[in-house]
């Protein structure tokens, strides 16, 4: 039997495009979240596997914060046109001139938080019913126990002390008028899973990824990136540094890291020496120990 | 025992081993895991940092192992896990995804989802209890739910002065546990989770056990052995029609092999239609294989155009699996709201959905004694019995014991979406 071994990355490619399968056979209007991130991007790839040789069966949505890097809207651009997929834009902007959000004050501001809003909004007013995202259950305390499909009443919220067993691999997306779904196909996938299938799968990356020099300054131990709209302490000193982003978000909490690495493989080999892990970047985490699991709560990604 | 060494070259290449733990927070088990995790080098600095601060702030001393793996705030307030959790590790030859359950009694539909996909099982127990009820109600659902392999960790060695005959007097108690379970390999491995002996590193302190560590035990468990690779089974999940010039023919069947091996050639059965055709073709992406097995995602193209939907099961002709509308199952019942007899259900089963009718219950199992006795009560939450079912449409299915993937079922509640219970269809 032993002809009959799949690698870890090619039962995880399994397991994922079963997962998109499911969710094009389960609901009437998916949508798969974008934010530009590797975890996105790998789950663009493993959608056009799923479905080749027919065009992926959902849109992408990118919920703009208006505080992008402007590769990563460059690289969305050009994915898109590569592969035939649609892009819907909710923007966050657009929210706060509606009344709908108010932009945080102060240093630490971050529009990460008022993307919720914005996201539930696009959710319901194209009617999706379900929002494929990237989410592995390894990055976060909160996200080990999210479910692959995971319910979301008509408020958006999610009840972790109530989510519904999920066995085998039968999925129950079943629901009721104006609840949705969120799906994570890569649950299972880790940092280095992701990456070791970059590389394996020769998947083009933003360039954000690799070493640049950029205009950073450090926050309580984390390199953050310089911009017009990045508020800083007196203190906080702006240098040139050689940098590369682990995780790509909105600028104001997308921490940078300080590296060499200008291929798929050095980033392999740094991941496997780090002892950080990716989310020690964000600092949106950072807020309190249970800063994921209230963001989910009311509706986060 | 990270990853350290050639990860572009070792890695590519790696197993997956999953497996359940199952035990409550007496026995160890956190600890467990966070010595695992933390001996292979899968927890990072940053976790390592928030958990000593927890620690600390909670007046210990000691970093505490066990709050790597308790995630939930209403968990960490009360010092319990309520939920199945994830873990993720990888040693230079396997990645593992661990599922965490907890072990009380009221947490037996937890036990039987982390069970549900794992392919070993680790049971703890405390060498200084021996055999407990709770030992062997996690023995018998991870038998029950088939997980192929068992671990036996004895646990806390490093309180019992590591003494040999305890081990071996609780080795020779489980002797008379064996005959009600149903295992490929039963593995023994005395260990001290706090102290790490013979978690990753042989203990110097228990020369007498000549056998190897318990992650070497987890590095050379069989990962075959959950995987039926006899019948050939394929639920059709999805049909892919491009529609677009190039393909403009093109009809396949996506889905995921469930049994067997299948080649293009091979005489194929449509059910439960019964309309019979040969594979053409089995796709991936921009590419064809020329053998499929579990648990593979392919599109399969047939030589003949036939009416054949989500739902159906293509299956080799050479072995065939029953169809029918009377099924009995051993059900778990996962719902606060009891099991209603004679009540009307939706069924999930392969990527086939029916409604049904739970006509009967037939049996009751006591999970502590492994004893089933008649009984034809409705079943409660956590609650396990024989039940029958009508379904108003026929299932194609295999026996539980013969193929986890087409012998498995979901019961949905048709009013609140639930998935109120699950089967096993014996």
């Amino acid at each position: 039997m032993s002809n009959f071994n799949l690698t870890h990355l090619q039962e995880l490619e399994a397991e994922s495009i079963y997962i998109l399968r499911e969710v094009a056979a389960q609901f009437e209007r998916p949508v798969l979240l974008f934010s530009g991130g590797k975890d996105s991007i790998v789950l663009v790839h493993l959608s056009l596997k799923a479905f080749w040789p027919a065009p992926v069966p959902f849109p992408l949505l990118h919920i703009d914060t208006g505080h992008n890097f402007p590769e990563t809207l460059e690289y969305r651009d050009k994915l898109v046109r590569q592969t035939g997929t649609t892009l819907i834009v909710g923007s966050v902007e657009e929210s706060i001139r509606q009344g709908r959000v108010v932009d945080e004050k102060g240093v630490n501001a971050s529009r990460n938080v008022l993307q919720t809003t914005t996201l539930l909004d696009a959710i319901a007013a194209h009617k999706f019913d379900a929002a494929i995202g990237g989410a592995r259950r390894d990055e976060e305390k909160a996200r080990a126990k999210e479910r692959f499909f995971s319910h979301r009443d008509e408020f958006g919220q999610w009840d972790p002390k109530n989510q519904r067993p999920e066995l085998w691999n039968i999925f129950n997306g079943r629901k009721r008028l104006g609840e949705h779904f969120r799906v994570f196909p890569i649950s299972n996938w880790t940092e280095m899973d992701v990456w070791q299938y970059i590389l394996l799968e020769k998947i083009e990356m933003p360039s954000l990824y690799f070493t640049h020099r950029r205009l950073v300054f450090q926050r309580d131990g984390v390199w953050l990136a310089d911009a017009p709209f990045m508020a800083k302490f007196p203190d906080e000193k702006v240098v040139e540094m050689d940098v590369r982003c682990r995780t790509i978000g909105d600028v104001t909490c997308t921490g940078v890291t300080l590296s060499h690495a200008n291929s798929v493989e050095d980033i392999v080999n740094e991941i496997a020496a780090t002892r950080i892990t990716e989310r020690g970047g964000r600092y949106d985490d950072r807020r309190s120990d249970a800063a994921m699991e209230d963001r989910k709560r009311e509706g986060y990604f | 025992m990270s990853m350290n060494q050639n990860p572009t070259e070792g890695y590519l290449d790696m197993e997956l081993l999953r497996f359940t733990t199952a035990g409550s927070v007496d026995d160890g088990k956190s600890t467990l895991i966070g010595r695992l995790l933390y001996d292979s080098k899968a927890i990072f600095e940053d976790q390592m940092e928030a958990v000593k601060d927890y620690s600390l702030r909670r007046g210990r001393t000691e970093i505490d192992l066990s709050l790597f793996t308790d995630g939930l705030r209403s968990e960490r307030e009360q010092g319990i896990t309520i939920d199945v959790a994830y873990r993720y590790f990888a040693t230079p030859k396997r990645k593992f995804i661990i599922a965490d359950t907890p072990g009380h009694i009221q947490y037996t539909r937890n036990m039987v989802t982390g069970a549900s996909t794992a392919n070993a099982a680790i049971i703890l127990i405390d060498a200084r209890n021996g055999i407990t009820e709770q030992t062997r109600r996690h023995c018998f659902i991870a038998s029950l739910l088939r997980i192929p392999n068992l671990i036996v960790c004895v646990n806390k060695m490093d309180l019992v002065d590591y003494d040999a005959s305890i081990y071996n007097r609780i080795l020779f108690e489980f002797k008379s546990l064996e005959s009600k379970l149903n295992f490929n390999e039963i593995k023994f491995v005395p260990i001290s989770a706090l102290n790490g002996d013979n978690v990753v590193q042989k203990s110097a302190k228990m020369p007498w056990y000549t056998g190897i560590t318990l992650l070497e035990v987890l590095e050379t468990t069989d990962i075959q052995t959950g995987n039926n690779f006899t019948d050939g089974r394929f639920p059709v999940q999805y049909v892919i029609r491009p529609h677009h010039t190039n393909y403009h023919d093109y009809r396949g069947y996506a889905g995921r092999i469930e049994g067997g091996i299948f080649h293009p050639g091979d005489q194929v059965v449509v059910l439960p239609s019964g309309f019979r055709s040969v594979v053409e073709s089995i796709d991936q992406y921009k590419s064809s294989v020329t053998e499929a097995f579990p648990p593979m995602s392919v599109t399969m193209r047939l030589a003949d155009d036939l009416d054949i939907s989500r739902g159906d099961m293509i299956v080799k002709a050479d072995s065939m699996p029953d169809v029918g509308q009377d099924i009995n199952a051993m059900v778990c019942w996962m719902n606060p709201s009891p099991m209603r007899l004679g009540g009307s259900y939706i069924l999930r089963q392969t990527t086939r959905e029916v409604k049904c009718i739970l006509r009967d219950s037939a049996s009751r199992v006591d999970v502590n004694t492994l004893e089933e006795t008649d009984s034809h009560e409705a079943l409660s939450m956590n609650e396990i019995g024989r039940v029958n079912i009508k379904t108003a449409k026929p299932l194609v299915f295999d026996t539980y014991q013969r193929n986890r993937r087409t012998g498995s079922l979901i019961l949905i509640d048709e009013a609140t979406n639930e998935t109120v219970g699950v089967g096993m269809i014996v």
